[in-house]
């Protein structure tokens, strides 16, 4: 029992971030219909970023602050910059685009940082929390994952739902050229849509790398897990994808957990959840591919 | 003061033209699509462009309005030339482009769309909402659902009522009648002419379907192959049977 409830805190940790990447990958999959493979790359950026100003003696909380920010404006030089000439174009130009950006963004870091590991704080404890006469494998720092993840998501629930900005995202997401035609600056929205996501995948990136080690490729696993969780929840759902990252992170530490040498599986498993979900229900677990051909 | 020539009060030369499109050639890729089509949509009025499949119809709203660059000529709006204008401000220079197939935002719920149709006013008040509500009644009772579930005439009148929340003065309609029953067209048909009536707003509209078109129309223009090859009275076209029989299809 012990062994399930800690197997199970672990994978709801980890789902949370596959979660926010995966956010990340919606958010721009559904405004502009690119997989931004250079998501994780970008997300090391700011992280080293980040680095640097810890090593420099800022604390913790202003190196998040600046690395977030940076994020912001890397996403939206990025899509100024880079996509926009490839936008409507054919789509693997835009494929091609993304991945070139992931190489030199990873190379950039290794020249500017090094390739060595290094590595990089917690902003709270890696000790779990102790329940009875032992400790489970829930810690601080975990409640602080699973806790901005989700503040993060209600915030652009709210934005989304309730605010005249987030109308003009969606609209401009889902009909580009009807709302041009009703006065919205539809290249701005999309500029911010690519800024948002990438300070989501920024926020996953920090996440991942608090209390381990960091080095130039240190995100690529994730684009991975990212996308299959951005798949199993349809691509083009944000709520979707959050329940994709907490299915893949449950079942990646299930895997893990109760299959014998189960650990050296995981990627195999994200694999093998990959191809079945496309095999059963290729929208994903929230498609509404069918109402947009409607 | 005598005119040399005398002519009637309203002539259509006096009467003044809300959008004027001079020379407008552009092309599909290689595609010639408008060549050199001169016309006016005049005040307070329903002009009606029609033509064959592939006459240029479509292609002509949409370089009014931008979505196509032209290659050569001219677009006026009240005298403004708008011709370089980006598509974005066309809606806030009073003209709604509503483009064809119902362009609904199908993911977004009916009451979103009108939202969207009025985000550029900033505030906007309830009861401008409520208008729309009452034009069309049915779309009370879907206004919280997604508009993807709406029928095709209930499409037709969100994007009618959504093009109307930014306030304009000429509405450009592409193809309202595709693809509905004949009792829904005459219906929507009926609605524009009374806010071309009651609110003298002006309407460009092009149509398929001529003989519907023309019943509802003030003026007639005829394309084919991107070319204008008539403009005249809505009634003078009705009553020109050669003209309908090689242009129009009835």
């Amino acid at each position: 029992m012990r062994q399930f409830v800690n197997v199970t805190l672990n994978g709801l940790t980890q789902g949370m971030i596959f979660a926010a990447f995966a956010l990340a990958l919606v958010l721009i999959w559904r405004s502009t219909r690119i997989v931004n493979f250079a998501q994780g790359a970008m997300a090391a950026a700011t992280s080293f970023i980040a680095l640097a100003l810890i090593h420099s003696g800022q604390s913790y909380w202003v190196a998040l602050v600046v690395a977030l920010a940076s994020g912001l404006v890397l996403g939206a030089v990025v899509e100024r910059v880079v996509i926009r000439p490839v936008e409507g174009g054919p789509e693997l130009n835009a494929v091609i685009v993304t991945l070139g950006l992931f190489v030199a963004i990873e190379a950039l870091i290794a020249i500017i940082a090094g390739s060595s590991f290094q590595s990089f704080p917690a902003p709270f404890g890696l000790q779990g929390f102790s329940v009875g006469d032992g400790r489970i494998a829930l810690t601080p720092n975990g409640l602080f994952i699973i806790g901005s993840v989700l503040v993060t998501m209600l915030l652009l629930v709210g934005l989304f739902r309730f605010t005249r900005l987030g109308l003009a995202m969606r609209a401009s997401a889902f009909g580009q050229e009807v709302a041009r035609l009703l006065g919205v600056r539809v290249g701005r929205m999309l500029t911010l849509g690519w800024a948002l996501a990438a300070v989501v995948g920024s926020l996953a990136g920090l996440l991942i790398a608090g209390g381990g080690l960091v080095h130039p490729a240190y995100m690529d696993s994730i684009i991975v897990y990212g996308f299959v969780a951005a798949v199993l929840g349809g691509l083009d759902s944000p709520i979707g994808s959050v329940v994709g990252g907490l299915i893949l992170g449950l079942l990646l530490s299930y895997v893990s957990g109760y299959v014998p040498r189960g650990s050296g599986l995981v990627n195999l498993a994200a694999l093998v959840i990959l191809v079945v979900v496309l095999l059963v229900r290729p929208g994903g677990l929230f498609s509404s591919t069918t109402s947009r051909r409607a | 003061m005598a005119e040399p020539h005398g002519s009637t009060a309203l002539s259509a030369s006096e009467r003044t033209a809300v959008l004027e499109v001079r020379d407008l050639t552009s092309s599909y890729g290689p595609v010639r699509a408008l060549d050199g089509v001169t016309l006016r949509a005049e005040t307070g009025r329903i002009t009606a462009v029609l033509g064959a499949n592939g006459a240029g119809k479509t292609t002509l709203l949409r370089t009014i309005s931008g979505l196509v660059r032209c290659e050569r000529g001219q677009v006026l709006l009240d005298g403004e030339d708008i011709t370089r204008a980006p598509v974005e401000s066309m809606v806030t220079k009073g003209m709604a482009h509503v483009p064809e197939g119902r362009g609904v935002i199908a993911e977004l719920t009916v009451e979103e769309n009108l939202r969207v149709g009025a985000l550029f006013r900033g505030k906007v008040g309830r009861e401008e909402f409520d208008r729309v509500y009452d034009l069309f009644p049915r779309l009370t009772e879907r206004r919280g659902q997604p508009a993807h579930v709406l029928s095709g005439g209930e499409r037709q009148m969100l994007v009618i009522g959504r093009a109307l929340l930014a306030r304009p003065r000429i509405l450009l309609l592409d193809e309202p009648s595709l693809g509905l029953a004949p009792r829904i067209v005459a219906q929507i048909f009926g609605l524009v002419r009374r806010l071309v009536d009651a609110e003298g707003l002006s309407v460009l509209l092009v149509e398929q379907n001529a003989r519907s078109a023309l019943t509802v129309a003030d003026t007639g223009i005829v394309l084919n192959l991107g070319r204008v090859v008539a403009a005249e009275d809505a009634r003078t076209l009705l009553a020109d049977e050669g003209l309908r029989h090689a242009y129009l299809g009835f």
